[in-house]
């Protein structure tokens, strides 16, 4: 049975089914969203310390930049 | 434990089910509870590639019933004494403590995790991760003068935690009616990856490459291809907000 590959070292191919063009004048290009939606819609790839919980820090993240809601992409524990 | 520990802001929290199930790669030293050759560690190793059983420890807030888990890849790096250095590439949820218990037993002398560090979450990478303590400066540093520059170089946009989720990318007219919940159909679609697969999570795309909704495919890429109408997938949840882009029907008139 062929061993199943991590997802990061698949290739992608991208099928073509049609062509169109996107108007300017409605959404942005998610890197240039103004400051407080490129914070309200963005992830942080942190480097978390030894010792705290990720939940903890996820707890700090959310008070430090003053959000309303915060999560995290799986638990680092001791 | 240190490492990746990717941290969702605001309404980019909606993505972390995607994050929950995306690969993880850990470096690990196990230590062993008895001397053992390099070679039998090795070979024990290369029994756990691919699929182990793990039963969740007393600790997890997950319910403790046995399932199955991918290991991608096991690499041995490097022993000295008892402890032994390996990296390991696996699915979400995989148990690294209860990997190192298991080879312990299999190899007879028994053996624990001694330190393990996460290399990777899904797409993002040990590399660019950042310090809270960096990033805490330089968000002060933004509040003070207001330089995008410093926000990005801690904040990357939520589209940065779907790299790894197969993609469908759909018409400008499409976009408004899937932020209302409706299905995306094959008329909306423009293009979309190889290797979807029926039941899998894709990620619908704006042209611009912004994150419109989390939804499950309905049929493989290849069918999707071929399908002239139809549904094609079942959003599961909305990224966009509404009317980023205009609704495309009139409320009383009937589609043509």
């Amino acid at each position: 049975m062929p061993r199943t590959v991590a997802p990061w070292k698949t290739e992608r191919k991208l099928l073509m089914r049609a062509e169109d063009r996107t108007n300017p004048k409605y959404g942005r290009v998610p890197s240039e969203r103004p400051a407080e939606d490129y914070m309200q819609y963005g992830v942080i790839n942190l480097d978390k310390p030894a010792g705290p919980t990720s939940h903890e820090v996820a707890a700090w993240v959310k008070r430090i930049f003053k959000l309303q809601a915060v999560g995290h992409g799986g638990t680092l524990e001791a | 434990m240190t490492g990746v520990l990717p941290v969702t802001l605001g309404e980019a929290t909606k993505v972390v089910q995607a994050l929950l199930y995306s690969g993880k790669e850990y470096v690990c030293v196990m230590k062993l509870h008895a001397d053992a050759s390099e070679e039998q560690v090795k070979r024990v190793m290369s029994e756990f590639e691919d699929l182990v059983y793990q039963r969740p420890p007393l600790r997890a807030s997950v319910k403790r019933q046995l399932r199955t888990r991918r290991i991608y890849y096991l690499d041995f790096l490097e022993i000295e004494g008892r402890n032994v250095l390996f990296k390991v590439g696996c699915e979400g949820g995989t148990y690294i403590r209860k990997l190192c218990y298991d080879v312990g037993e299999v190899l007879g002398c028994g053996a624990h995790m001694q330190e393990l560090r996460r290399t990777r979450a899904g797409p993002f990478v040990e590399g660019d991760a950042v310090t809270l303590h960096d990033a805490s400066y330089w968000f002060m540093e933004w509040e003070k003068n207001n330089d995008m520059k410093l926000l990005r170089r801690f904040v990357r946009p939520m589209e940065d935690a779907l790299a790894l989720i197969h993609k469908i990318y759909i018409r400008d007219s499409a976009v408004g009616a899937v932020c209302y919940g409706a299905c995306l159909t094959a008329p909306g679609v423009l293009s979309l990856e190889s290797d979807i697969v029926k039941g899998s999570l894709v990620a619908i795309m704006s042209l611009k490459g912004e994150a419109v909704a989390l939804a499950r495919a309905v049929a493989d890429s290849e069918e999707i291809m071929r399908l002239e109408h139809g549904v094609v997938a079942n959003v599961e949840r909305v990224l966009m907000p509404r009317d980023t882009y205009p609704k495309c029907w009139k409320s009383g008139e009937r589609k043509k």
